[in-house]
């Protein structure tokens, strides 16, 4: 079966001639529709450069990113993004900032009024309609960006760090939120986080990059049954894979760089 | 009896803000009147409190006076009116388009370094002493200035807000329109509060040079004519818009972005 997404040998290089740093080396991965795949590795290991040429916000300075074996040109409607930060628009309420999607690619306003309702109530922003951001904390903001993004229903969801500026206790809630929506709507989703837990607890495959330039370490499967909940996390299975991914990521650390030893002359 | 105190350091209450903003004037007024009324200041140079109010009245009574506050206003408004409806568009442009920037910067930079009042005798010259020269003067006295505020503005939009509408779906007129223009609304019409107090310095600057009516022409004529209290009218009256107007811009910012209020 063909993936949904497709990286065929992504190389990124930013910068000058002059002076240049390779963000991705020859990353090749494909993503089956319907999945929850989540990369991590250490910062700077272009985490984010990946998720930004799938929504079509950069370009690989060579190899091709593909959905539905068509190239990315742009950003589109159907490539739905979340930020880590807060990106509701603060001059509309909450039940116009779910609509701007669908209202900018000219849905009809009743259509718009039903879609939005619905999410307003799955992700439990019933009550916040007519509200500003501003008076909303951050994890009800994120809320409003999750809503956002399944307005358009895209076909695949990425998402960066979307509650890496949360609140422990928040962050929770906010997984199982995901985690309800994401079996009830069976998306694919594209996330990147620094935790790692988080990571294991939401996907069905982690793939750990190595440092800069980043390359696929390792992929792992994670077969935690579904629907999960919060217990798992405490199970010895969970707790030994962590400590697996949270060791490779270290290897990455601890791996010196060919600049670095120099004895001093 | 326990009070409540939201106080955060560094902030003071209202009621002694209004204190702190009041007192000064106080003094200034009791300065003005002790000075005046004891006979410390000839009356050519300073005219009493009381000789100033009295020659309000006069100037509205049987001077027309309003006409001419009907005719500066009219002027400030008509120029503000023209210098929003061509700087804002444009600085939105310039804000986002480094094409655009780097045809317009030669003008406003050139612009913001020449004193305005150097064009005075030339816009004489081409457009006369009447309301389309005061206008055309302080259009060109304030569009430069509002262009690169406006430009300022639109290019510090965070790019997040501008990523995320794009993965929305939204094109790059609508990004320009939808999400831009309001992001940066607030520091617009901040700019604008900003422009319309500098309007107000230029007109009577205009006015004061060559006109036939007018607050600064009236300020000039009395002076002419050694009619000190009529001068501080005209001050005071200039004053006393710029406080309402700036009120009223104010006012209308809080009422049209209740999200930004400060």
């Amino acid at each position: 079966m063909t993936p949904l997404l497709a990286l065929d040998r992504i190389v990124k290089i930013y910068g000058t001639p002059q002076s240049f740093v390779a963000a991705l080396d020859d990353l090749s991965y494909g993503v089956a529709e319907n999945s929850f795949v989540s990369l991590v590795g250490p910062s700077g290991c272009g985490k984010t450069t990946i998720l930004r040429i799938v929504a079509g916000l950069t370009f690989p300075t060579s190899g091709l990113a593909l959905l539905r074996g068509d190239p990315i040109r742009g950003p589109g409607a159907d490539r739905g993004m979340v930020f880590q930060s807060y990106t509701s628009f603060p001059w509309l309420t909450v039940k116009a900032n779910i609509e701007f999607g669908p209202a900018v690619r000219g849905a009809a306003r009743s259509t718009r009024d039903v879609a939005a309702r619905d999410l307003i109530e799955l992700t439990g922003l019933s009550g916040f309609e007519n509200a500003y951001p501003h008076t909303l904390s951050g994890g009800m903001k994120q809320r409003v960006a999750l809503a956002r993004t399944l307005a358009n229903d895209p076909a695949i969801l990425i998402m960066d760090e979307p509650f890496g500026s949360l609140d422990q206790q928040t962050r929770w809630t906010m997984q199982e939120l995901l985690l309800t929506i994401w079996d009830r709507s069976q998306k694919t989703v594209l996330f990147v986080t620094h935790d790692i837990e988080e990571a294991l607890f939401l996907s069905d495959v982690v793939l750990v990059l190595t440092a800069r330039p980043g390359r696929i370490k390792r992929e792992i499967p994670v077969h935690f049954p579904r629907p999960r909940c919060p217990e798992l996390k405490a199970t010895p299975e969970f707790v030994a894979l962590k400590a697996a991914v949270i060791g490779l990521i270290r290897e990455e650390l601890s791996t010196p760089s060919p600049s670095q030893h120099v004895p001093h002359a | 009896m326990i009070t409540a105190d939201n106080r955060d350091a560094g902030a003071i209450s209202s009621k002694r803000y209004v204190w702190l903003s009041a007192v000064p004037v106080l003094l200034v007024a009791g300065a003005w009147a002790v000075a005046t009324y004891g006979g410390f200041v000839g009356p050519f140079f300073l005219p009493t409190p009381s000789a100033v109010i009295v020659s309000a009245i006069q100037l509205f009574r049987s001077h027309g006076y309003v006409n001419d506050i009907v005719a500066s206003l009219a002027r400030v408004l008509v120029a503000f009116g023209l210098c929003a409806a061509t700087a804002v568009p444009l600085g939105l442009l310039m804000g986002r388009s480094p094409i655009i920037t780097a045809v317009l910067s030669p003008f406003v930079v050139v612009m913001r370094y020449v004193p305005i009042s150097a064009f005075i005798p030339l816009l004489i010259l081409w457009a006369g002493i009447g309301t389309f020269q005061k206008v055309l003067f302080l259009w060109l006295g304030t569009f430069f200035y509002l262009l690169a505020l406006v430009a300022d503005a639109t290019a510090s939009v965070a790019p997040e807000l501008i990523d995320t509408a794009a993965t929305l779906g939204a094109t790059r007129p609508q990004v320009l329109v939808r999400v831009i223009f309001p992001a940066a609304l607030p520091a617009i019409l901040d700019a604008l509060r900003v422009m319309m107090g500098v309007g107000w310095t230029y007109l009577v600057l205009a006015e004061i040079v060559a006109a036939e009516s007018g607050i600064g022409y009236m300020i000039m004529e009395s002076q002419r004519f050694l009619k000190t209290p009529r001068v501080f009218v005209g001050i005071l009256t200039v004053g006393a818009i710029g406080l309402g107007l700036d009120f009223l811009l104010r006012s209308t910012r809080d009422l049209l972005l209740p999200w930004a209020r400060t």
